[in-house]
């Protein structure tokens, strides 16, 4: 197929040679077809982490928890040490292998009906301790895995199979931002909300990984990224409905950017 | 003419037609394809020629299917 393309392309000149190369599947992200529906977010912070783990040339020296949730199966993709934990429970996890293997990079990957329903408590009080992990928060608003049920983070009078004429704030509460509720925490040392649907995004979302990996290098406390991501199957959209619902509904709710960064950095 | 010439090489059997390297795309290289691939997506291929490299549809793209290349003409 390679061979066709370059045929095609350019009969006088090939340039898919690997001095040209720019950009090509991080080594770390092992060559298996992922579960994931088109067009779902997951795959592609799946991607940024390995880069950021290829760059950081910390393959060996990594672990991961995988949730409960669509990401349960993320031990089968990311080349690095995992570990499973129970629903919720990822954090708490995370600080034990933190606190025994003090010299590994570890880092939960949840999902909001992990990290924001069950496992409030474990996130709440990791985030308190101030562990010194990254947490990755995937905030699609509903639960995929299970099939579209309202999560805490379902927007106002959003349809689910739960909610099925729309989340009724008055007796379903409001919608719960995880951000705001530990960025008054002081042993947070990083909090930031970032996005994967567009390319300025990505790269965007990409530093801010980076970052709290680095941050755990410098045993600074707990990084907190959450990642507004799209969930195409259960919103009942395709991949590009669901990323114009992301920019139309979700953003407002839940606006990009650096909600706490260290204090050197404000500008 | 654009002073960088850039390719994409599409990995179909990963690629699941999500279509966000299309809208992703500046200069509108990539198109769907009318087969199918084993898993029964209709993938994504390039249908233009006027690529720059700038690796916007490989950010975007959820299962890592596109490898890009750049180059930078010589002057003439």
């Amino acid at each position: 197929m390679e061979e066709k393309v370059m045929e095609a392309v350019n009969a006088e000149e090939n340039i898919c040679v690997p001095e040209n190369l720019i950009y090509q599947r991080p080594e770390t992200l092992l060559d298996v077809p992922m579960h994931y529906c088109p067009g779902c977010a997951h795959g592609t912070v799946h991607k940024l982490i390995a880069e950021v783990i290829d760059e950081l040339d910390i393959q060996g020296k990594t672990i991961g928890v995988a949730p409960v949730g669509c990401s349960v199966f993320a031990y089968q993709y990311l080349g690095v040490d995992f570990s499973e934990a129970a629903h919720g429970r990822a954090s708490a996890v995370a600080t034990g292998i933190k606190r025994v293997m003090p010299d590994k990079y570890v880092f939960s990957y949840q999902g909001d009906g992990d990290l924001a329903a069950i496992g409030t408590a474990e996130t709440i009080h990791t985030c308190n301790r101030g562990e010194n992990l990254l947490i990755i928060f995937i905030n699609n608003g509903i639960y995929g895995m299970t099939g579209g049920q309202m999560a805490p983070t379902t927007l106002p009078n959003m349809k689910s199979t739960t909610s099925p004429y729309g989340r009724d704030v008055q007796t379903m509460g409001n919608p719960l931002v995880m951000t705001d509720l530990i960025k008054q925490l002081p042993s947070v040392y990083y909090i930031t909300r970032q996005a994967v649907n567009t390319a300025g995004n990505v790269r965007k979302a990409k530093k801010a990984i980076k970052k709290g990996f680095q941050y755990q290098d410098l045993n600074k406390g707990t990084s907190f990224v959450e990642i507004v991501a799209n969930c195409p199957s259960n919103w009942k959209m395709t991949p590009l409905q669901s990323n114009k619902f992301l920019e139309d509904q979700m953003f407002p709710y839940y606006p990009l950017g650096d909600i706490k960064v260290p204090e050197k950095e404000v500008k | 003419m654009a002073k960088v010439k850039g390719d994409v090489v599409i990995d179909i059997e990963v690629c699941k037609g999500c279509e966000l390297c299309i809208v992703a795309c500046p200069t509108d290289v990539l198109g769907k394809s009318k087969q199918v691939n084993n898993k029964g997506y209709q993938y994504i291929v390039k249908v233009k020629e006027e690529c720059t490299g700038c690796e916007s549809c490989a950010l975007v793209c959820p299962d890592a299917a596109i490898t890009v290349y750049r180059k930078k003409k010589q002057a003439v």
